[in-house]
């Protein structure tokens, strides 16, 4: 264990931990926009700045990736710390001026008038904070389909070539994980659209109901990496699921425990 | 080529290469650095090469190829030994008269020696001229006297003979206490002490650690770790084994940019040699440790410079900055302890050993030791490469050694480090130059690279110029770096073109602050550096733009006007015939006028005037 200390309140965490969930376990907020639990921390939207006492001098960093050390000492809530996080999202709001998400932060930041946007900043709407979260999703479901290219103004994340991708299930992974909801996903007639990738997937039937519900790539991916998923998740759509198993406990008729039964011979996907 | 099995062996090789040369040989020594080469030097090769044969001294004379001398600026050199006689600015055509009178007769080609600008004699021996005379060539002494592509020739002038003495006398703790006492910083810009350096290294656990050499030098204007590569390839390598040995590390690499190919090559030749010769590979010189190094060639990425950026692109990722900690010397190549170090630092080693601590930490300042390599270019008359003691005033750099300002323009500001540095004005030019004076000044050593701006220049287009660089550069990863350097910019383009509003200069002065703050890397943490010097020491061009809507300078282009002065034009048509947009209206033998609506300020008619008719006027 670790003891750390943060705006002045004391704790113990393990070692191996970052600022960000030492902070979070202590129910000090920090906000954040790039970093998921599920994904390793990238410290790309350098919103959860804090900062790090390191004898007489005073350091920002990140504390999504910024490992605890003992006897380590944070402020989260100094003026300097406030103040850059609040030129962070201005930074990210020039880049991105349509996102609500964004507006929504600045305002709960108290910050009032942005001052790159304004006409005189060539706005660019890159509609993306490059944060990467969707490539890290990507990553880990296993199909790797999207990355970073290019560096700098130029840096966006995208297909190998731009062009349709020949790796993306559709899974729909990086549209979920997007903070700010940049990502596409439309299903139309019997095809699955993913603007962003500028990919379409044709999408298997329902065998029950014979709506179309998920695309044959990923379902044969599904299967694959879940060995033990019950046959329906890959024949039936989640309406007729849901059927399916309303249906079963109504079969057995005999009180919850049953019906809990019932439902765990579903082998979830976990 | 037998192995060399022990230090005795090394000893013996030595002997024997210094028995089969004759000291008074006459040899031919032709600097192929890259700037040689550039400038003719492989013209001049071929015409020395043939007339040599011609006159039948083949066997009589050596040709060697060297490495870069230094003195770009007179390039192609020539330097006839063992008389020491320096030509500069050689012409293929001049290899008649060289081989005629100097081979053949021992007689000086006057034409060719290099004459003092300010006493206007001709100097004859290399050591001589003032550009030389006044430095401290520790490293880069050998670099035209040896061909890089020859180990002999390192080992005859003692090469590897620090590796010798070190496994055969120093534990690794022993290495590593002489370097501390020596005082040697990291020469690639931070300055950590190395001696610290490598003991952290040695420290840190792992089966197994590597050593690495920063050769990615990518700062605009700075060549001085590709001359040392291309020049004295085996001086780094020695360097670089000694530092194994002493961190415990079995594998090194030497990351190096593929638009360096001449120091590509050498590099790997010396590597080549140095396995055949039994001092890489296992059980170096009897001692039971063994070391393999192998170049990995960087795409050109300046961010891959920084250290973890460098460490990812060797294991094959985007060459992109990773958060610090883990530190390198703890989790770096592969997550092993790794030890990186600059070309110059490594450099350094072979030195130190054979000199000993006490001789380095001799020369230089207090807390800066040892000797710097500085790239001098920029509005000055003697570009190149200079060696000098930490410590020397940029007032000796830029006039003695540098040789002033050409055209008798006025010395501005000198900006060192590169786009991770500052500006240092001419208020400072007697700063003692080494890491704390220039941290103090708000600048960096970095590299050393020195880029002498002229009274012509307007600050806030250099502070753009080393931005339009980190901007282009910056990998994009954290939005402080990638949008911060992309709106300084843009002001500093407002500005420039005659649209800045009051308050840009404490917005600039923010921005960097939330730059330097709050990113990732070095990259973007000295990003700002360029702007906040200016600012600090050129606040008042930053207003009289901003305000007055004037460039002090007279060098941006949206804010001035040229004109012509009727009463100095006499007519003669020069100017209109050079202006590429046809704004220049008159007659022959009439004073010209120049239609501003049409003009573009390229400058040609200014440059192109020989009577000093053009000037240039502030627009509003």
């Amino acid at each position: 264990m670790v003891r750390i200390t943060i705006n002045g309140e004391k704790t113990q965490v393990p070692e191996g931990w970052t600022i960000l969930q030492a902070a979070k376990k202590m129910n000090i907020p920090i906000p954040t926009l790039c970093c998921r639990e599920m994904v390793s921390p990238y410290g790309a939207c350098r919103i959860c700045l804090v900062e790090i006492v390191d004898g007489e001098k005073l350091m920002i960093s990140t504390s999504c990736n910024y490992p605890v050390h003992e006897a380590m000492l944070v402020n989260t809530d100094s003026s300097r710390v406030l103040k850059a996080r609040q030129m962070m999202v201005e930074f990210l709001l020039f880049e991105c001026p349509n996102s609500q998400e964004l507006w929504d932060l600045a305002k709960e930041m108290g910050l009032e008038k942005p001052r790159f946007n304004t006409p005189r900043f060539k706005p660019v709407d890159k509609n993306c904070i490059l944060c990467g979260l969707c490539v890290r999703a990507c990553e880990l479901v296993g199909v790797n389909a999207i990355s970073f290219v290019n560096r700098g103004t130029h840096r966006e994340v995208t297909t190998p070539f731009k062009m349709a991708s020949d790796a993306c299930v559709g899974c729909g992974g990086c549209a979920f994980i997007c903070p700010i909801g940049a990502i596409k996903i439309e299903d139309k007639d019997d095809k699955r659209l993913l603007e962003n990738w500028k990919t379409e997937l044709r999408l298997n039937k329902c065998k029950a109901c014979g709506s179309p519900f998920a695309p044959e790539i990923e379902l044969r991916l599904l299967q694959e990496k879940l060995k033990n998923l019950a046959p329906e998740f890959l024949q039936l759509c989640s309406d007729c699921r849901r059927k399916n198993v309303s249906n079963k406990v109504k079969t057995l008729k005999t009180g919850p425990g049953r019906a809990y039964l019932a439902l765990s011979s579903l082998s979830s996907p976990r | 080529m037998k192995k060399i099995k022990s230090p005795d062996e090394l000893e013996e090789l030595r002997r024997s290469i210094l028995d089969s040369r004759d000291p008074s040989e006459v040899s031919v020594s032709i600097c192929r650095g890259t700037g040689c080469t550039a400038s003719g030097g492989e013209t001049v090769t071929t015409a020395l090469k043939d007339e040599i044969q011609k006159n039948g001294l083949k066997e009589k004379v050596q040709i060697r190829i060297t490495g870069c001398h230094g003195f770009c600026e007179q390039g192609p050199l020539v330097v006839i030994q063992p008389q020491g006689i320096f030509y500069r600015q050689v012409k293929p055509e001049d290899a008649k008269e060289i081989v005629s009178e100097t081979l053949m007769k021992g007689k000086v080609c006057e034409p060719l020696l290099y004459r003092d600008p300010v006493s206007k004699e001709r100097v004859i021996q290399e050591d001589e001229v003032p550009f030389y005379k006044q430095q401290q060539r520790i490293l880069l002494k050998n670099n035209g006297r040896i061909d890089p592509t020859n180990i002999e020739d390192y080992i005859a002038l003692g090469g590897y003979g620090a590796l010798v003495r070190v496994l055969s006398q120093m534990s690794p703790e022993e290495v590593i206490e002489t370097m501390k006492q020596s005082g040697l910083r990291g020469r690639g810009g931070a300055g950590f002490p190395t001696g610290r350096k490598w003991e952290i290294c040695r420290r840190a656990r792992g089966d197994s650690k590597y050593v690495i050499c920063n050769a990615d030098e990518g700062d605009p204007g700075a060549f001085q770790d590709r001359s040392l590569l291309e020049g004295n390839p085996h001086s780094v390598l020695e360097g670089m084994l000694i530092g194994a040995y002493s961190i415990g590390a079995r594998e090194g690499y030497i990351y190096v940019r593929t638009e360096y190919p001449l120091a590509v090559r050498n590099v790997e030749i010396a590597i080549r040699q140095l396995k055949e010769y039994g001092l890489s590979g296992e059980d170096i010189l009897n001692s039971g440790w063994g070391f393999t190094i192998t170049v990995n060639r960087g795409a050109g990425a300046f961010v891959c410079g920084e250290e973890t950026g460098l460490l990812a692109s060797i294991e094959g990722e985007v060459g992109e900055p990773r958060p610090r900690p883990p530190y390198p010397a703890e989790r770096g190549l592969w997550g092993k302890p790794t030890n990186i170090n600059n070309v110059k630092t490594w450099a350094s080693v072979p030195v130190i050993i054979n000199r000993g601590a006490k001789w380095y930490s001799g020369i230089g300042t207090e807390k800066s030791k040892g000797t710097m390599i500085f790239s001098l270019v920029g509005k000055i008359n003697n570009t190149g490469l200079v060696e000098v003691p930490m410590g020397i005033t940029l007032r000796e750099l830029i006039y003695t050694i540098g040789g002033g300002i050409p055209g008798g323009k006025k010395f501005k500001a000198v900006q060192t480090g590169g786009p991770s540095g500052g500006c240092i004005p001419e208020s400072l030019i007697d700063l003692a130059v080494d890491y704390e004076q220039l941290t103090r000044a708000g600048s960096i050593m970095g590299s050393g690279g020195m880029i002498v701006v002229d009274e012509d220049t307007c600050m806030i287009d250099v502070a753009r110029y080393f931005l339009d660089f980190t901007m282009k550069e910056s990998c994009g990863r954290c939005s402080s770096c990638r949008v911060g350097i992309q709106l300084m910019y843009q002001i500093l383009s407002d500005i420039i073109e005659g649209r800045g509003e009051e308050g840009d200069i404490e917005l600039l002065e923010e921005i960097s602050q939330a730059v330097i703050d709050t990113s990732l890397c070095a990259l973007g943490g000295t990003a700002p550096n360029p702007v906040l010097t200016t600012i600090r020491y050129f606040r008042d061009e930053y207003e009289a733009h901003i305000r007055e809507i004037r460039c002090p300078a007279k060098a941006c282009r949206h804010l001035i006007q040229y004109t012509i002065d009727e009463e100095k034009c006499n007519g003669c048509t020069r100017c209109l015939r050079l202006c590429p947009v046809e704004a220049v209206t008159g007659e022959k033998k009439k004073p010209h006028h120049i239609l501003q609506e049409r003009c573009t300020q390229c400058g040609a008619c200014l440059e192109g005037c020989r009577f000093g008719a053009v000037i240039i006027k502030d627009r509003f």
